[in-house]
């Protein structure tokens, strides 16, 4: 697998996306009513006509965009750095600068999008120019290059060196200002497309990637007849009308806000900015009174209970209560099957079996016959999903019945009243004394230690071990 | 369409596949026309068999849009009209986790909701604790740019891939002189490179994607492949679980533009979307399930709703040129954070369609970005060789109840 920038096809197609959106600024820049107002520019004694300054750049795309300064600032930077606007003075640094130093609009010939990737022989033809226009004003990866290109195509170097000449002696008939927006722009062009090595190098783009054009699956006739199976099925869904829809999301974010940590920020302080890392120890998996917050998350819906461990385990005692805990049981069994090692299926759905299923078994599930014929019937030849019907059942079953008389119950309503509210952090006395921060155990760690003991019993951490170690 | 001169049984029947709609017979004819071994007359047939495919094909994708459209009877920014906006938003950089001698790739966060796993084009893939910024464990990989890392929900073990067209599962060791190298297991396969790599519900189980067009679900003990989905026509570039009651469909994002969402026990597509302009690099399902967001080369990020089967909104601005290359949700799913090649992360408000931020300081390109578990804070990595944590600027992390969101 190679990883070449300057292959034609996938990679050039993600670049040029960008560049011709780029172009579609750069041209409204220069539009003659609504672009920017271009004047002479002074570089040093030189008049350079059609440029502006690093300000008007700026202060157009405030306009038109309607943006801040400091992102106008960044755009424009990019401007530059893809080489579509050229610096005047000290040309061989691209940035944008926000005062009065003088740019240009680079050349169409010499854009990123039309002459990519940038040939052996023109580069040879500049690098030679600048050989012979002053001894030693190449750079050293530049001499680099010269040599390397001198010996690969040295069959045509006689052709590289006359160019060059026709070159500089056609220039040397130009004005002193055409003189040096020419070499300016020569120059941007080659900082572009062959960067100092180690610097910044925004043609870099990653390794290649395939679009449908070039595609690297075969679009036969199988793959449309696929796609034609695939919409005739789209065709018969059901759609819910998007008014009903949206509205959920209204309904979602609301009733999230407090608990999201950006929106509406965390109590007793965010870990992040505090140091202080209060706000994760009151809410570990096996603290003694959990947070209000967190048992309110509980009556969102079903599945915010069953997330969370100490949720599911409150759960749990209150089905004991009803006696109808061998439903949860049977659904946490049905995980562990589902998420599970290949090789302990069939183990586990003959546990699942004995356990559940069997007549007269320990904790027989209600489900309906139906479904129970069919899942006996599929346990002949087990596999992952064996359960999945059995197991949505009395995932509904709990959903619809238990769940909201759980919510509805003493145990919840308990729970919810002797639920905590953390204070909120008082504003430290040395605000700028940063508090230590202090390692946790990795849970690779506590899992070690618990498989240490000889008791490697249910899966996941066990929250705070006593073998607290401090790391690295 | 010239008549043959003998009316054999292949040109009666090709006379009627052009006569009945095409689906009907297509696999009947197809199968006789690949039994026969001399079709010299037949030269034309296949050419115009897959052209007549794609162009119903087309048809019916056309007509599917319309009657997508039909049920569309609101705009997203028009039912939140009656939503307060959200301000302009600050966010600050609370630790920047330098220590990567390469573009960084991809990361994931752990579940204990500080700890991280993070790529680079150099091979290292290195766990951090981003709370205190000490580095864990450093693993070099046998490749070169490691595009695709995830964290185990154990918190025991890493899993990572890239250009070796693998995706390999280290086991998190405490010793200190264990060679973390010495223990991987290879778990996935490829043909391409692999671009993105997940958990499952478990440590047992990795789905994967990669530049050779399609996405796999494996078994880690023994290695096995469980499941393929095929349907996508270029490179797969992301994907992510959904967080559904039933746990049973992912979505992913290719180059061909589309965003399909997958049924894993079957490997069906079970519904794709197709409204993207180019590549999709990152796809992020809304916190509930019912939706998911997408961020592309095109410059725009997209949400997607999976009841209303359509595209709900789109994120863009004319002064945003480049593309996304990772987005996440807050808790709430009222904002979305994208990562975009222009070095920025820009903020949406999900419900109005206003952006509320815009955050600088990463020198190039950022390449991917994650809310921690909690949503406390977001991680960015970039091609700067930096991974930075940032969330909001107020003191303290809470807002004292008589001051306004904003600021």
């Amino acid at each position: 697998m190679t990883i070449n920038t300057l292959t034609k096809g996938g990679a050039q197609r993600e670049q040029m996306y960008c560049l011709r959106k780029m172009e579609r600024v750069i041209v409204a820049m220069q539009d003659p009513d609504m672009g920017m107002k271009m004047r002479n520019q002074r570089l040093l004694i030189t008049v350079i006509p059609h440029a502006m300054t690093g300000n008007d750049v700026i202060e157009w795309l405030i306009q038109k965009y309607n943006i801040t300064e400091e992102e106008a600032r960044h755009l424009g930077g990019l401007l530059v750095q893809y080489g579509y606007i050229y610096p005047l003075r000290e040309p061989r640094s691209l940035l944008l600068r926000s005062d009065d130093s003088p740019y240009r609009f680079q050349t169409p010939y010499f854009w990123t999008s039309s002459r990519w990737p940038a040939t052996e022989l023109d580069y040879a033809i500049y690098l030679a120019k600048k050989n012979i226009r002053k001894q030693g004003e190449l750079v050293d990866y530049e001499k680099e290059n010269y040599s390397i290109l001198h010996k690969r195509i040295n069959h045509t170097w006689d052709f590289v060196v006359m160019q060059a000449r026709e070159q500089l002696r056609a220039s040397k008939q130009r004005r002193k200002a055409d003189r040096i927006v020419l070499e300016c722009q020569e120059q941007a062009y080659w900082l572009i497309n062959k960067p100092c090595p180690g610097a910044f190098d925004v043609l870099d783009l990653g390794p290649e990637r395939c679009n449908v054009l070039s595609s690297r699956v075969a679009l036969n006739a199988d793959h449309y007849r696929r796609e034609i199976e695939h919409s005739r099925r789209a065709l018969g869904r059901n759609r819910v009308k998007s008014s009903i829809c949206l509205e959920s999301f209204m309904k979602y974010s609301e009733q999230y806000l407090h608990h999201d940590p950006i929106m509406s920020g965390c109590l007793p302080s965010n870990p992040w900015i505090s140091d202080d890392t209060s706000h994760w120890t009151i809410n570990t998996d096996m603290v003694g009174i959990p947070t209000r917050l967190r048992v309110e998350r509980w009556s969102f819906s079903f599945m915010e209970l069953l997330n969370d461990s100490m949720g599911r385990r409150e759960f749990m005692i209150y089905l004991e209560k009803e006696f109808s805990a061998e439903n949860l049981c049977f659904w946490v069994a049905c995980e562990d099957l589902r998420h599970g090692e290949s090789s302990k299926i069939i183990l586990k759905v003959e546990e699942v079996y004995k356990n559940f299923l069997a007549p007269g078994a320990a904790r027989w599930v209600n489900i309906d016959s139906k479904t129970m014929e069919r899942t006996l019937e599929g346990i002949k030849r087990p596999h992952r999903f064996i359960m999945d019907d059995a197991q949505m059942h009395i995932y509904f079953l709990m959903k619809k019945d238990s769940y909201p008389r759980y919510l509805k119950s003493e145990l919840y309503k308990n729970m919810l009243a002797k639920a905590i509210v953390p204070q909120e952090t008082k504003k430290s006395v040395f605000p700028f004394m940063r508090r230590q921060r202090h390692s946790s155990p990795s849970p690779a760690m506590v899992t070690q230690a618990t498989e240490d003991d000889g008791k490697a019993k249910g899966a996941g951490p066990t929250g705070t071990s006593s073998t607290t170690n401090s790391q690295i | 369409m010239d008549l043959p001169r003998v009316l054999s049984l292949q040109n009666i029947l090709s006379l009627l596949f052009f006569l009945l709609p095409a689906s009907a017979l297509t696999t009947g004819i197809y199968m006789i026309f690949s039994t026969k071994p001399e079709m010299a007359t037949q030269e034309i047939q296949p050419n115009e068999t897959l052209t007549n495919l794609k162009a119903e094909s087309d048809t019916l994708k056309t007509k599917l849009e319309d009657e997508r459209a039909k049920l569309h009877d609101v705009e997203l920014h028009q039912v939140a009209e009656k939503v307060d906006g959200l301000g302009q938003f600050i966010m600050k950089t609370r630790r920047t986790l330098k220590g990567h001698g390469n573009k960084v790739l991809c990361m994931d966060w752990c579940k204990d909701k500080r700890r991280i796993v993070s790529s680079s084009q150099d091979g290292k893939v290195i766990v951090w604790d981003a709370f205190t910024t000490n580095k864990e464990h450093a693993v070099t990989m046998p490749c070169t740019w490691v595009m695709a890392c995830a964290y185990a929900p154990s918190g025991c073990a890493v899993a990572c891939g890239g250009l070796d067209n693998k995706c390999s599962v280290y086991p998190l060791s405490l010793d200190k002189n264990e060679n973390l190298a010495a223990k991987k297991k290879s778990v996935a396969m490829h043909t391409n490179y692999l671009s993105a790599c997940s958990f499952t519900n478990s440590d047992m189980q990795i789905l994967t994607s990669s530049g050779d067009g399609t996405c796999a679900l494996w078994d880690v003990e023994s290695g096995q492949l469980l499941q393929s989905f095929h349907g996508h026509a270029a490179d797969v570039l992301c994907l992510d679980l959904a967080p559904s009651e039933t746990g049973n469909t992912f979505v992913s994002g290719g180059c061909d533009k589309k965003a399909n969402v997958w049924d894993m026990r079957s490997g069906q597509c079970i519904q794709s979307f197709e409204t993207h302009e180019s590549d999709i690099n990152s796809v992020r399902y809304y916190p509930s399930g019912d939706a998911f967001a997408s961020g592309s080369d095109d410059a725009t990020c997209r949400l997607y709703d999976l009841r209303a089967d359509r595209e709900v909104a789109i994120y863009s601005k004319e002064s945003i040129i480049f593309g996304a290359s990772s987005v996440d949700f807050s808790l709430s799913g009222r904002l979305l954070f994208g990562g975009y090649n222009d070095y920025t992360i820009n903020v949406w408000d999900v419900l109005k369609g206003t952006r509320v931020s815009i955050l600088f300081g990463h020198e190039n390109r950022v390449s991917t970005l994650r809310l921690s578990p909690d949503g406390t804070a977001f991680c960015s990595g970039s091609w700067d060789h930096t991974l930075r944590v940032r969330d909001r600027g107020y003191h303290l992390g809470y807002i004292p109840k008589r001051t306004t969101l904003s600021g």
